[in-house]
């Protein structure tokens, strides 16, 4: 039997390889189809228990989760928490070795903190999957924008990606980087210099200072939210401003090739780092992401399982290993 | 009490002594340094051949927790713990709770100190009441009960007026003012070095202009007072830079390098260790480069630890949340041989002057000397002896450093302190 193709967590894409990305990647695809039945359901992680876990507000990641959770038979229990900065470390050890001792099998865990999902791994024998932990990776995003972008383009192999925004502060932007450069896809990223991380050249990403120059080069943009506290803290002047200047607006796309894609990890702002023109329009692809999402959730929780890739086929119809 | 260290590799930076020699050490004073010393009957006799003699070394820089944190490090386990590394004297951070700015506060780390029985310690009051940077600490009291220093470090001195004030005000008692160099703003919610790695794994980075624009402002400050500004833990080339250039116009400035900044880049924090979490930050390896060129040529006086101990809990946590701070007492020696030494960039007899008698001379301490009359603090350790740093045999209550594991050469055999065994290895 081939070992099974990830270790025991999914905790971001810079330590996958190639192989193990578009594995994942392939896996989705079987799952994809379940969502389309009018029974939604498959047996494959039948009698499994998960835990979503998420210590940060999230709407759309934790429902994914728990769409892909339920359609493959899993039980689930999600705990929201809003924790204060000085209790946060012990809640997060504490809460470690409270489920390890409810013997669960998998935790999806939001964190605030860059690192947790790691932290959490290292302490409990479960798996874990990070959904998303501070400013450092969000591996399920990037991987469903992986794979929409293969649907589209059929290939992700020399395809001109750009991500526009917040790079800084942007978990996605870290995993896409990973992602994308791992699959050979040429990427930029483009946003005010205040908001692109020191060294981000050295991942291997070019730098565009001028949307516009952004957007003639690529084939696909992946236009980042623009947390609205940023320009509290003195980062840009003002999501006016912002929208002038970095804005995918329908103007410039007006003016850019047919063909761009404009991918979105939502939720978006309106009127600020897209337009609603853009949002709405041929050219988006942002709910086939929203739909990719929960195929690629269920390929991590099969995978991570145990399950093997050749088998999907097999667990997709219905039957068990 | 009599005891000779007999035939060791005598080095004594203070007087550029480096020969094979023997020690009298009688009545806690160093009596005699000679070939031809022998005991008085019913002496101690040590046998040093193989290992070096020199005195005792001297840390600027500690955190010793108590009052406030005593789970983490007391005087006592802190002295102890110097002693081990074969400190014979150390300077206490007045960054207790509550925090060292009065004298019956100093009076009580000198009384700790006293029953203590390890290396000595030198409280250093705070700049201002209560660290928090708007008013002078009652500096005159403070030294009178003991004060060798001032300092509010764990925090930068903020605002230029205040420091200034310090400075000027703290000539009176001809005593330095050692500044923790950190712009706040630029600083603000940092946790690591900024740079490729922090952009990694997407932690907030401390980038090095916050360290050296304060670097910059203490150097025009001292240029203005006079005064004497000591700026603890060093990270960054540009700071290497200012001093350098600094000392060169001849300002009354002296620095202080830590084992951790000369050994680790901040590639130490991949797979978020919080052991390698400190302020001032791992840096990269230019930095680290800059560091070991200015403890070679000078720019930068004296190596200290900033042995900041926190207990097992408190590294348990999340990067962000966890506290800054390693240990470093114990591991000093080891890294400074087999970091600086070793390669071939210090001699060790230059080693052994950024370690004591160069600090000992900055902050008008006793000791970094073997000079005849001197009190007999002595460190006596194996320079070639390799050992493998394991936490858990720590004298100091905790457990936080990087270099678990690590094999290092230069094992502490014997600390005396005013003659008196305040360390002794045991026998492997």
């Amino acid at each position: 039997m081939m070992p099974p193709p990830l270790g025991k967590d999914l905790l971001g894409l810079e330590h996958l390889t190639a192989e193990q990305i578009v594995h994942l990647l392939d896996t989705a695809e079987p799952f994809k189809e379940v969502s389309e039945r009018a029974i939604k359901k498959v047996p494959t992680l039948r009698g499994k228990t998960i835990v979503n876990l998420f210590f940060e507000s999230s709407t759309r990641t934790r429902i994914s989760f728990e769409f892909a959770e339920k359609r493959l038979s899993a039980d689930t229990v999600n705990v929201t928490t809003t924790v204060s900065s000085v209790q946060k470390g012990e809640n997060l050890v504490d809460t470690a070795r409270n489920l390890e001792a409810m013997r669960i099998d998998m935790v999806v865990i939001r964190h605030p903190s860059s690192g947790a999902a790691q932290f959490l791994a290292e302490r409990i024998n479960s798996n874990v999957i990070n959904a998303g932990d501070g400013t450092h990776e969000h591996p399920t995003q990037a991987l469903l924008d992986l794979l929409t972008i293969r649907d589209k383009l059929g290939r992700i192999d020399g395809v001109k990606v750009c991500i526009c925004g917040d790079i800084l502060h942007s978990r996605v932007a870290r995993s896409n980087i990973w992602g994308l450069t791992k699959l050979g896809a040429e990427v930029a990223v483009c946003g005010p210099r205040s908001l692109l991380p020191r060294g981000i050249e050295d991942l291997g990403v070019t730098v565009f200072r001028r949307i516009e120059q952004a957007m003639e080069w690529a084939d696909v943009l992946n236009v980042l939210r623009l947390q609205l506290e940023r320009m509290d803290a003195g980062f840009i002047p003002s999501l006016r401003e912002y929208n002038r200047v970095f804005g995918v607006t329908e103007g410039r796309m007006a003016a850019a090739a047919p063909e761009l894609l404009v991918l979105h990890p939502g939720p978006m702002n309106r009127g600020v780092e897209i337009d609603s023109p853009v949002a709405d329009g041929p050219q988006s692809v942002i709910l086939h992401q929203v739909t990719n999402g929960v195929a690629v959730r269920m390929a991590v929780l099969y995978l991570l399982a145990g399950g093997r890739p050749e088998l999907a086929e097999q667990a997709k119809a219905g039957g068990t290993e | 009490m009599t005891l000779l260290l007999r035939g060791g590799r005598v080095i004594d930076p203070s007087r550029d002594l480096d020969q094979t020699s023997n020690l009298l050490v009688v009545d806690g004073k160093i009596e005699a340094i000679g070939l031809d010393v022998e005991v008085p009957l019913g002496g101690e006799v040590f046998d040093a051949a193989g290992l070096v003699v020199a005195p005792g070394l001297v840390d600027v820089h500690t955190h010793l927790r108590e009052p406030g944190a005593e789970s983490a490090e007391t005087v006592a386990t802190g002295a102890a713990a110097a002693a081990a590394g074969g400190f014979t004297g150390i300077c206490a951070m007045p960054n207790t709770d509550p925090v060292t700015d009065n004298q019956a506060a100093v009076g009580f780390i000198v009384k700790q100190a006293a029953a203590a029985g390890g290396a000595r310690v030198y409280p250093i009051g705070a700049v201002s009441l209560g660290q928090r940077g708007d008013h002078l600490a009652e500096f005159g009291e403070m030294v009178g009960a003991g004060a060798v220093a001032l300092s509010d470090d764990g925090h930068p001195v903020v605002s230029a007026h205040l420091m200034r004030t310090a400075l000027e005000y703290a000539q009176t008692f001809g005593i330095p003012v050692a500044d923790h160099c950190e712009e706040p703003t630029l600083a603000s919610g940092g946790v690591m070095h900024e740079g490729v790695v922090s952009t990694r794994l997407g932690l907030k980075g401390i980038p090095a202009a916050a360290e050296e624009i304060m670097v910059a402002r203490d150097i025009i400050l001292a240029q203005l007072t006079g005064g004497h500004v000591h700026l603890c833990h060093m990270s960054t080339r540009g700071s290497v830079d200012l001093i350098r250039r600094a000392k060169e116009q001849g300002v009354n400035v002296s620095a202080e390098a830590c084992p951790h900044h000369f050994t680790l880049t901040h590639d130490a924090c991949d797979g978020y260790d919080t052991n390698a979490k400190m302020n001032p930050p791992l840096r990269e390896a230019a930095d680290v480069e800059a560091i070991r060129e200015g403890l070679r040529d000078g720019t930068i006086d004296a190596i200290a630890t900033d042995h900041a101990p926190h207990d097992y809990r408190a590294k348990q946590r999340e990067f962000d949340d966890a506290p800054f701070g390693i240990i470093g007492l114990e591991t000093a020696l080891g890294l400074g041989i087999s970091e600086l030494v070793e390669p071939g960039l210090l001699t060790l007899p230059l080693l052994i002057a950024r370690m004591s008698s160069v600090p000992a001379k900055l902050f008008h301490l006793p000791g970094g000397t073997l000079a005849r009359g001197a009190p007999a603090d002595v460190v006596v350790f194996d320079p070639a002896g390799v050992w493998t740093v394991d936490a858990a045999s720590f004298r100091s209550k905790s457990r936080n450093t990087p270099f678990a594991g690590r094999a290092l050469r230069g094992r502490v055999v014997r600390t005396l302190v005013g003659g008196r065994t305040v360390f002794e290895a045991p026998v492997t």
